[in-house]
């Protein structure tokens, strides 16, 4: 770290959640906002020692590189199954999976519905980009009525395609879900709301009190073709009016912590 | 150690139990669901991990979770299940972190039937998943043999850092006999978990567990680590049991139940004056090639005997490098082929050869 002068006050750092690499994330994307939260969150619960991730596969399939824990890469979906074995196995552990909407909201929907019914206690961070981003702007479980993808040329007909995925309900409305909640990292007062989510998530496993979700509405400008001031502001007017923002589950154990902690 | 009277899938288990499985995670398939009861029962009384999953696609990953966290971990299953697992065992097998899993073969293909199977040779020894890489095989012939080789799975899934399959039809898994289970190991402690192991990063680089190579030249050199370790288990872990092969003059090749079926065989023709043996491959990968070749020099024909449609008898032709006329003898579905029908096999491969005839021809029910 480099030396700060007697009469300057050091206010940044680079969390020691992160490792130093340049990441491979397409310009204006907004995956490297939420590894910077987790990787405060780590930091400032001091969990980072004792954190196990799971990558997932499409365009965090790399985060292994970044999260600076020990981390496993899953296959397509299964990244719930793997914290699963990691937690039961290692129940002082923290385990964390990130996963992205096809990820979670398609190939892996069993994994992530049956974790969260078991009430699991480990935390999913869930981006939503609407778009399959990875393979090059196919159309996800969450992608938008009309929004054209590269496999819904003509848009996403709901009578052809069904309906885009409210995960953040359908997993918050599960038994064994103790904290779930939809956020967005489209602006500063959304980045800090996330990072709150994230902590009190993390708390919540740290807590024992059973499973945590943080879905994270985020933007995809290349795959989008929009400029990334003009994807946050389409991100902020449709996909936060498809997908409200706000906790979708909260048991009473979750909000003891809540008010008291730090979080 | 006394013996008690035991079903095959309940040994398996128990087998497990005392070899020190951490972890259990399974799903119910008939012929195999005693497995997953006896752990179900089992491991809350010794304080383990037992998970009954939502698919064998989450169990196959619960493996890979818990074994890249450095627990002995196991999954079992039977043959539509085991076809699910393969992408996970793909993952395992490239992120080299060791593990177990059973398969108590039933009748395919699709959803087949719940008979006893050889029908996975070829899904077990060639194509155990995308890519190229081979599990260590195992197939028990006897409750017994079951037992000892969940016990060797483990040691050598833990030796090679390498996924051990133990491939027992289902009649394997459901008969009762007398057999040995093995002593109580102690449980491997948390604080015991290997150095490549998801633990925690404290004061060192973290571990990744990865089966994503990006770059050709990177893959290659990944393949090519693998492909070592290939060759080393081919070198020292071959096993097979034979009987009555000193003097044989026709030898009959077989593995698990149909092997054991063999052995009366090789009796009823020695009655009759033939001079008939039996090579059992204990090892289906690696298989026993080099011993199969020296035995195709010395006998006369050999008669392979199976529960499919003929697979293994791929590898005997390959091992014999024409040195003798290799016939194939098999039953599908679940039928077991009986000694008064493979009698009369070995006799015409005996006619044959008297003969001088020709090589290598099939001959199939």
């Amino acid at each position: 770290m480099t030396q700060v002068p007697e009469n300057m006050e050091r206010i940044y750092v680079r969390p020691t959640g992160l490792t130093v690499k340049d990441t491979h994330y397409c310009p204006g994307c907004t995956h490297g906002t939420v590894h910077r939260l987790i990787g405060e969150v780590l930091d400032e619960l001091g969990i980072r020692e004792r954190t196990i991730g799971i990558a997932p596969v499409g365009c965090a399939v790399l985060a292994y590189y970044y999260f600076n824990v020990d981390i496993a890469e899953a296959s397509h979906g299964r990244a719930p199954a793997m914290a699963t074995g990691v937690k039961r196995v290692s129940p002082d552990k923290i385990v964390f999976t990130y996963q992205g909407d096809g990820d979670l909201a398609a190939i892996g929907t069993a994994e992530i519905i049956h974790a969260a019914n078991r009430g699991e206690r480990f935390t999913t961070v869930f981006v939503n980009n609407a778009i399959y981003g990875m393979t090059g702007g196919q159309m996800a479980p969450t992608t938008l009525p009309g929004q054209v993808t590269t496999s819904s040329p003509t848009g996403r007909d709901l009578r052809d395609a069904g309906f885009p995925m409210k995960m953040a309900e359908l997993i918050g409305s599960l038994p064994g879900s103790a904290y779930v909640t939809r956020q967005a990292v489209l602006d500063p007062a959304g980045i800090r709301r996330t990072k709150k989510a994230l902590t009190l998530a993390f708390r919540t496993q740290m807590e024992g009190v059973g499973f945590s979700m943080v879905e994270v509405l985020s933007t995809c400008p290349v795959n989008w073709h929009m400029q990334p001031l003009e994807a946050l502001s389409w991100a902020k007017d449709k996909l936060v009016g498809y997908y409200p923002l706000g906790d979708t589950c909260m048991t009473d154990g979750v909000r003891a912590l809540s008010t008291k902690g730090k979080g | 150690m006394s013996k008690v009277l035991i079903d095959g899938n309940s040994a398996i288990a128990e087998a497990a139990i005392r070899a020190g499985v951490e972890a259990y995670f399974g799903y119910p398939i008939t012929p195999q669901t005693e497995v997953l009861e006896h752990f179900s029962r089992r491991m809350p009384e010794e304080g383990r991990v037992f998970l009954q999953a939502e698919s064998e696609i989450a169990s196959i990953n619960m493996v890979y979770g818990a074994a890249c966290a450095g627990a002995r971990v196991m999954t079992s299953s039977s043959s539509p299940g085991i076809s699910l697992m393969q992408e996970g065992i793909s993952y395992i097998a490239c992120s080299e972190v060791p593990a177990v899993v059973v398969n108590i073969m039933r009748g395919g293909p699709g959803l087949g039937n719940v008979q006893p199977s050889q029908a996975d040779y070829f899904q077990a020894v060639k194509s155990a998943g995308h890519g190229d890489y081979h599990m260590i095989v195992l197939a028990p012939a006897t409750v017994q043999e079951a037992i000892d080789h969940v016990v060797l799975a483990f040691d050598l899934a833990d030796k090679y850092r390498t996924i051990v399959m133990v491939a027992a039809d289902g009649a394997i898994g459901q008969m009762m006999e007398p057999a040995e289970l093995p002593p109580m190991r102690p449980v491997r402690r948390a604080s015991e978990r290997a150095d490549w192991a998801l633990v925690g990063a404290v004061d060192r680089e973290p571990n990744i567990i990865t089966s994503l190579w990006l770059g050709a030249e990177n893959l290659e050199r990944i393949n090519l680590g693998l492909q070592r370790k290939l060759r080393e288990m081919e070198k020292n872990e071959v096993r097979y049991k034979e009987y009555e092969t000193e003097d044989a003059e026709l030898l009959l090749v077989a593995f698990g139940t149909v092997g054991r079926i063999c052995r009366t065989v090789v009796r009823e023709a020695r009655a009759l004056g033939m001079k008939v043996g039996l090579h059992r491959p204990v090892t289906l990968w690696p298989f026993p090639e080099e011993r199969l070749a020296e035995l195709a020099s010395r006998v006369e024909g050999m008669l392979v005997v199976e529960m499919n449609a003929g697979q293994m008898v791929e590898d005997v032709r390959r091992s014999s490098r024409d040195r003798c006329p290799v016939h194939f003898h098999g039953r599908m579905g679940g039928v077991f082929p009986l000694p008064d029908e493979i009698l009369p096999k070995l006799q015409a491969l005996a006619a044959e050869v008297s003969a001088g005839g020709a090589r290598a021809t099939e001959a199939n029910p």
